[in-house]
């Protein structure tokens, strides 16, 4: 069979098993550091076993390890559905993949061994950022190549989201990781004071924003209608927030900074505009769940759809609480607390990881040549041992957060503060404990995936797939 | 121009820009191609079956690959 005829779904192949393996272990780290939280002791005295190192090291493997890899993965298998055509440049691609791989394992040696540029979520040291940037550049002329070639006149709405996410990622990397090196494993940041911070923001709150966000609506709007065995609800809804969504994220990262030495009026900016993110964001979920409105049955019996859904609710849940977190009286009580870890996870694993593993439990078989997974049954378990998993844990830090929050701010009639700080960390105790379990009970649900992955590709030949003629 | 004047406008060509999106997305012109844009994932058969009504009715399994 002709080469060009077939889809290069090999890349595919790679970047999915390794989203399981890296969700495994960022996840195991994040178990670990939830531990220490609970018995200090666990770092056992050695260095890079310290919170401080493992904390980064746990986000960026699930962030950019096991959520990048479920993003090259499905972006991959989209784009060449969708503009019915082979991916652009086989070996480039294989170079994105090769290269990722070594991005992740440099991150997993240095920032144990506390070699850091201390911009959270941009740690990783300058010669990293440099493969991280070619490796990205590479990615983006696969993906944007592919579109070029495309066979329908259409660039159908999900590869608008990744194309964005794509697009975005690069400039944010570049610009916030400007610095000039010393050495091999020290550099300074081009920006200093309060503009660092903001530049930094600014990144950080993109990556949230098209990393986390618009890369997986990216998937929710392939999978979503192609699980449900109908298009999405509304195509011009999903236009609309393609644009409101992209335009308006930009600006809201000062939410970070609230009561900080960054001027006023760019605080109150971007609490405006984090509030006006709601719209779009409840437009694009709205969007995903209408998709399976007449179809609403297929929920009792499909559980990879009760992970695309569910991952939608906690979009919803966590995009209202972001804008409501963003109002400044709000982010007063709650800035610094373990609500904003509440936040983050009810996101992280509520909504990434959730449509991420819908999504993996969807493709997996079909690249490999299987008629499904191994088994549908352990589908099921996984999705209910870590929707408890992930309410346990959003519900400790909620609880703990409000309650920090309120000790923190608390003044006797003198004015002194009614409470040390050590009694609030008191106070936080048994919510670490509920934490954890909630942690582990996650981390539980992916070993129970990994086995069904185990036994479904065990022996599996993948054969090349046909690329088929536009409609 | 003053810059207070130059936000005004800038605002109001954003305003302006979001109103010329809707009014575009939902003409009817753009009905035929959005319903077959909103088709391109469907065209390639069902994934993998998982126990979903709506992933049996093709084969009665998931598809087989060429």
């Amino acid at each position: 069979m002709e080469r060009a005829s077939t889809y290069n779904d090999r890349v595919v192949r790679q970047f999915t098993i390794m989203t399981v393996v890296w969700g495994v272990v960022g996840m195991l780290v994040g178990v670990i550091i939830a531990a220490q939280l609970v018995w200090p002791a666990l770092n056992f005295d050695v260095s890079w076993l310290s919170y401080g190192r493992l904390r980064p090291l746990h986000t960026n493997a699930v962030i950019f390890a096991f959520g990048g890899s479920a993003l090259f993965a499905t972006s991959y298998y989209v784009v060449q559905r969708t503009c019915h055509v082979r991916l652009f440049a086989d070996g480039l691609a294989a170079f994105t993949f090769w290269g990722w791989q070594v991005v992740i394992v440099l991150a997993a040696i240095t920032l144990p061994l506390g070699l850091t540029q201390g911009k959270e979520y941009a740690e990783l040291i300058w010669p990293i950022d440099l493969l991280i940037a070619a490796v990205w550049v590479a990615y983006a002329v696969v993906f944007f190549g592919t579109v070029a070639l495309r066979k329908v006149s259409h660039i159908y709405v999900a590869n608008w989201f990744y194309g964005a996410f794509i697009l975005t990622i690069a400039v944010l990397h570049i610009v916030n990781s400007l610095a000039l090196p010393t050495g091999l494993l020290h550099s300074y940041p081009a920006y200093s004071g309060v503009v660092d911070a903001m530049v930094q923001w600014w990144y950080g709150h993109n990556a949230v924003g098209f990393f986390l966000t618009a890369g997986f609506l990216g998937m929710m709007y392939y999978f979503v209608p192609k699980q449900a065995g109908r298009p999405v609800y509304s195509y011009r809804l999903s236009v609309v927030h393609f644009w409101a969504l992209i335009s308006i994220y930009m600006w809201a990262g000062p939410h970070h900074l609230h009561y900080t030495t960054l001027p006023d009026w760019a605080q109150s900016l971007g609490m405006v505009f984090s509030l006006i993110l709601l719209a779009p964001s409840w437009g694009g979920m709205i969007n995903g769940i209408m998709t399976l409105s007449g179809a609403w049955h297929k929920l009792r019996t499909d559980p990879i759809l009760k992970f695309l859904i569910v991952s939608l609710s906690f979009y919803g849940m966590s995009t209202f609480e972001g804008p409501m977190m963003s109002i400044k009286t709000v982010n007063a009580l709650s800035h610094y607390t373990d609500w904003t870890i509440g936040h983050v996870h009810s996101g992280a694993l509520g909504w990434v990881a959730m449509i991420s593993i819908g999504c993996i439990y969807a493709l997996l078989p079909k690249v490999f040549n299987r008629e499904s997974m191994y088994s549908i049954k352990l589908i099921d378990v996984h999705f209910w041992v870590s929707t408890i998993g992930v309410v346990l844990y959003i519900a400790a830090m909620w609880m703990a957060g409000v309650m920090q929050g309120l000790m923190w701010r608390a003044v006797n009639d003198d004015g002194t503060l009614t409470y040390t700080f050590i009694e609030s960390l008191n106070a936080t105790y048994p919510f670490y404990g509920v934490r954890l379990l909630g942690g582990t009970l996650f981390l539980v649900g992916m070993l129970v995936m990994v086995y069904n992955v185990w036994m479904t590709i065990r022996g599996s030949k993948p054969a090349e797939q046909t690329v088929i003629q536009p409609a | 121009m003053d810059l207070p004047t130059l936000r005004g406008l800038f605002t109001l060509i954003l305003m302006i820009a979001f109103v010329a999106i809707v009014v575009w997305a939902w003409s009817s012109k753009r009905r035929k191609e959005f319903d077959e844009a909103a088709r391109l994932p469907l065209e390639d058969g069902p994934l993998a079956d998982s126990g979903g009504a709506g992933c049996k009715t093709a084969t009665g399994a998931g598809e087989k690959q060429s």
